[in-house]
């Protein structure tokens, strides 16, 4: 056994991480979804789920149980491949692009079978993400016409117009990054914010601040998310490229949005925020202590909250996830090498989950564009600002050699 | 059988099968998706070469950028299937000896200098990457910026040419 193990560990162990992250991704969007209801409903004065389980906890299960039992029909006159293809290819390729995302800083062996936090290290990783979100238009495109139907065709028109516009803006905003970094490597370039050892000093945030925010309107705008959601658009369009699908091939779509959201928010982390950097220098060991001064007291006041809730469910779940935090935190204060472990993950997940609460804040807040505004920002506006941020920061690096 | 030898054919027999499933397919939906494949199926057999670089921009360019262009105007003009006439059906008779007279003669040269064809050079990716750069801007950088004046060129003739009716 042990043998076969380490004969085809380099099969086994990738596989193995590949099930146990698309667990992680496919529970992080679920909950995802909780998150944003919840979050959109405070922003709106109202409540949000709370029916089902203790503050509505338990909704994206009903959600996703509901999904799977719903009747399925397709609508007469439909082109059958494509119809089936699309939702497929839309989430096989947004799931695909977080392989080559890295996580963490560490490298470990299993079973001879040398590894590190992430599926895939590869030299060229960001072009590899660049030409997976490339592909990715397809599957809206195709579900739009597939679908015999002209607001779905519509939907399906704005979006690869939109792709177009915003793909070039995109690619451009991050050479100034790789000018810098001189790598595609996304390992490298987050290592080479942190040479220094000053913390958030050294981030690619402060000389590419105009290539941060040009990235990251483009990359909202790949994504179709509010303000660029022109192809779902629910009051022009119905739903837009997924009117004529129900059931779990709309749910498909769906995980599809919330995993490119994962897979934007990771890659702004990494290419200018230092991905799983502590923003603190090196020097200040006493912050790592921070993952376990935010669980407990968090776990604690979920406990207080929990002896406090409502009905007797949620008198029972929400102590026992509490105690399950505070467990979690008080591990880590007393196990120091699981500590310095989770310390480049826990970095990493909190900058991840801003930008995605920023995602969500943002559609609480903003309207959105209208079509002619959305085409003249994307080619007039974001293009030339990208390109003139990839000339500015040729002169200075030029500048700075000579 | 060696692994990339297995991966080798694997690709290529899904880039020939695009190919000529671009041919048949009767629909311009269908062919453009295709064409995808065999984009992608290239790309993978670049990546097989050691061409990082190349496969990545084959499938950000060709496959992105382009073949959506190429499927936003078929939708936008919402082309139907096509409709055979009698020329095309010419085209059936007079095209496939054509083919195979095209692919004799690739063979022949193929078979002809398979002795002198050097290898691919096997580096890392960022050495590739670099290399490729280099020689763009020393070697070859006269035909590149002529490439680049002719695309500018075309440009221009596309914008004045959209600007006329106005």
């Amino acid at each position: 056994m042990n043998e076969f193990l380490t004969n085809y560990a380099f099969l086994i162990v990738p596989i193995i991480k590949i099930a146990i992250l698309v667990l992680v991704v496919l529970t992080m969007d679920a909950y995802l979804t909780w998150i944003e209801r919840k979050v959109i409903a405070h922003i709106q004065a109202r409540w949000g789920p709370h029916r089902v389980g203790p503050h509505g906890l338990l909704q994206p299960l009903a959600d996703g149980v509901k999904f799977i039992f719903k009747e399925d029909p397709m609508p007469a006159g439909v082109d059958k491949a494509a119809y089936f293809l699309a939702p497929f290819i839309t989430l096989m390729l947004a799931l695909t692009s977080l392989a080559v995302i890295p996580f963490g800083p560490q490298r470990f062996t299993i079973w001879g079978y040398e590894t590190h936090v992430g599926i895939a290290d590869v030299n060229i990783s960001l072009l590899v993400l660049f030409a997976i979100t490339a592909l990715g238009v397809y599957g809206i495109a195709l579900a739009g016409w597939a679908s015999n139907n002209k607001y779905s065709l519509l939907g399906g028109l704005r979006s690869s117009a939109q792709m177009i516009s915003y793909e070039l803006a995109l690619t451009l905003s991050v050479v100034g990054v790789l000018l810098i970094a001189g790598d595609f490597s996304l390992r490298n370039i987050v290592n080479l914010q942190g040479t220094t050892g000053q913390g958030l000093l050294t981030w690619n945030i402060f000389p590419q601040i105009i290539g941060f925010i040009c990235f990251f309107i483009a990359a909202i705008a790949e994504s179709n998310r509010v303000p660029f959601d022109l192809p779902e658009a629910e009051s022009e369009l119905v739903a837009g490229f997924h009117t004529e699908y129900a059931s779990m091939k709309f749910a498909m779509f769906f995980i599809a949005e919330y995993t490119s959201m994962i897979t934007v928010s990771c890659l702004a982390t990494i290419l200018f925020f230092g991905g799983w950097l502590s923003p603190f220098p090196i020097a200040w060991s006493f912050t790592h202590y921070l993952p376990s001064l935010l669980l407990v007291p968090f776990g604690l006041w979920v406990i207080y909250d929990g002896v406090h809730y409502e009905n007797i469910f949620g008198r029972l779940l929400l102590p026992a996830v509490g105690a399950a935090f505070t467990a979690l935190g008080a591990a880590l204060l007393l196990f120091p090498p699981v500590n310095e472990l989770v310390q480049g993950p826990f970095w990493f997940f909190a900058k991840v989950f801003t930008f995605l609460f920023v995602y969500i804040w943002m559609r609480g807040t903003l309207p959105r564009f209208r079509y002619d505004q959305l085409m003249s920002f994307g080619w007039k506006v974001l293009l030339p600002v990208s390109i003139a941020n990839v000339i500015l920061t040729s002169v200075v690096i030029l500048w700075r050699t000579h | 059988m060696t692994a990339p030898l297995i991966i080798f054919f694997v690709l290529a027999t899904v880039a020939v099968l695009g190919a000529i499933s671009l041919i048949l397919q009767r629909h311009p939906i269908h062919s453009a998706l295709s064409l995808i494949v065999v984009m992608v199926a290239l790309a993978g057999l670049s990546l097989l070469l050691g061409a990082e670089f190349v496969a990545a921009v084959q499938i950000i360019v060709y496959g992105g950028a382009i073949m959506v262009l190429f499927i936003f105007v078929i939708m936008l003009l919402n082309a139907g299937e096509e409709e055979r006439t009698n020329f095309s059906r010419l085209a059936t008779f007079a095209g496939l000896p054509l083919a195979v007279a095209l692919a004799g003669f690739i063979a022949a040269a193929i078979a002809h200098s398979s002795s002198n064809l050097p290898a691919a050079a096997q580096n890392g990716a960022l050495s590739s990457t670099r290399a490729l750069s280099m020689m763009l801007f020393s070697e070859f950088v006269y035909p590149f910026e002529l490439t680049s004046f002719l695309i500018l060129v075309a440009i221009l003739g596309a914008v004045v040419l959209a600007q006329r009716e106005n």
